[in-house]
């Protein structure tokens, strides 16, 4: 057993939410900057620019990348051995939200009821908390501060068994498209394929985090991520939705053992921003 | 880089009719950032027949909220949010005098024909460029429904504010004729 005290769990989630909404990630930087070389159409050449430039302002002056500063989406991985003292789990995990988006000049964007009354919670908590148990003596902790002008294009498709590889591909370029310049492309796509319609959407969400430039294991997966990546760009949709060839940087799918009856296929659109940020506890 | 237009606000008619989908633009003057919350108050006193917090003849509105402002900063970070959800309250608002609007995304048909009935602009700003675009935002104040928070209508002095018209005043809409050139 290792004592964990609820303060350490705290600390670190605020760090990770300063340092996701302020610094853009390498790979992702790397990723736009590749793109600005791709891209042919001249106004998208200076959106790029724009995209890459805000980044840089961001990260030297330590303000949000976006004013959209996200729902605080946490993803966690406990050790079974590890035991939580001085305090309350979700309450550390809330508490180290509240604190960053209070001192640390992010946006509160958190309505406390979403149909009658609306009102913002002053400290943009609740988080979305999703936790695994898993072997070892540590916590693992994956925050991603999520924008909801990507959110709301997400899909969810129930797909037939019969609808195979080539109804999936059509249901996410479909979706990319139906959203064209809302979700703030060029855009990360998570798709989560298999499980249960929740659990697909999960993994979907949890996958837009992956490492760019690296691609499911399983060959027939990283092909199809591929295959989607290429129709998506097809669709000429471009940087901001402003015609060109950059749509998408990255497809990035995960999948489940799911039922015999089913095709559960989710999409998580993510903005060209992608902030998330991983640490250990 | 594309030929890059100055213009000032408020909008007159003869500046708007010349601006076309596909121009750069670099906006100076005062700005409005009203976004849901804040436009379904608006659409409520219109309904109303009240007189709204702010008049909105010849004015621009922003569809967007910002990110608290640091210390030393005029305004926080500031991008554009998605624009369709404003649609359903956007044609009164054109009905009475708002010439410009700011954000990001697709717009409805009834909001493209009151664009072409009221003589509008509908501008793009690059989502996600929140903390480049607050440079252009010189001075920053909370003129109406402060209880909402970022959601609350702010006046922004921006100098050099950049934007693209996306959807011009007789309806060109470069969402529509520019990524057919780049469709395979």
């Amino acid at each position: 057993m290792r004592e964990v005290k609820a303060n350490q769990i705290k600390d670190k989630i605020k760090e990770l939410f300063l340092r996701a909404n302020y610094h853009i990630n390498p790979d992702l930087m790397n990723r736009l900057t590749e793109a600005l070389k791709e891209e042919t159409s001249e106004i998208e050449k200076s959106v790029l620019k724009m995209i890459i430039e805000n980044n840089k302002i961001a990260s030297k002056e330590e303000v949000p990348i976006c004013q959209d500063t996200g729902l605080a989406v946490v993803f966690v991985e406990v050790g079974q051995e590890v035991h939580l003292v001085d305090g309350d789990f979700t309450e550390a995990i809330n508490q180290g939200v509240k604190e960053a988006y209070q001192e640390g000049y992010l946006r509160k964007s958190v309505v406390d009821d979403p149909i009658f009354e609306r009102k913002n919670t002053k400290t943009n908590t609740p988080a979305i908390i999703y936790t695994d148990i898993v072997p070892g003596d540590k916590i693992k902790l994956l925050v991603m501060p999520k924008g909801f002008g990507s959110e709301n294009m997400s899909a969810i498709g129930m797909l037939k068994p019969a609808d195979g590889p080539e109804g999936i591909v059509n249901f996410i370029v479909e979706t990319v498209k139906k959203a064209g310049p809302n979700p703030c492309p060029p855009t990360i796509i998570g798709v989560g394929i298999g499980g249960t319609a929740d659990k697909a959407m999960v993994i979907a969400k949890k996958a837009i985090a992956r490492k760019i430039g690296e691609h499911n294991r399983n060959e027939k997966y990283a092909a199809m991520e591929k295959e989607v990546l290429e129709k998506i760009n097809n669709l000429g949709i471009g940087p901001a939705g402003l015609g060109g060839n950059i749509t998408c940087l990255a497809v990035h799918i995960d999948y489940l053992p799911t039922h015999i009856a089913g095709l559960p296929v989710a999409v998580n659109v993510c903005c060209h921003t992608a902030r998330h940020a991983e640490g250990i506890v | 880089m594309e030929n890059i237009i100055k213009i000032s606000t408020p909008l007159d008619t003869k500046e708007i009719i010349n601006l076309k989908a596909g121009d750069f633009v670099k906006i100076t003057g005062n700005i409005y950032a009203a976004r849901d919350a804040a436009h379904k108050r608006f659409f409520e006193l219109i309904e109303k027949g009240k007189k709204l917090p702010i008049d909105l003849k010849g004015q621009i509105i922003f569809y967007a909220g910002p990110t608290p402002a640091k210390p030393g900063y005029p305004c926080g970070s500031i991008g554009p949010t998605t624009s369709y959800r404003m649609d359903p309250y956007t044609p009164s608002l054109l009905e009475r005098g708002l010439k410009g609007m700011i954000g990001k995304g697709f717009r409805s048909k009834e909001v493209i024909d009151s664009m072409k009935k009221n003589k509008a602009i509908y501008f793009a700003a690059i989502g996600g460029a929140a903390a480049l675009i607050a440079k252009s935002v010189k001075k920053s104040e909370v003129v109406a429904y402060k209880d909402l928070g970022a959601e609350a209508v702010f006046r922004f002095y921006v100098e050099d504010f950049p934007a693209i018209v996306v959807i011009d005043s007789v309806g060109n809409n470069l969402y529509e004729t520019e990524p057919l050139k780049y469709r395979k």
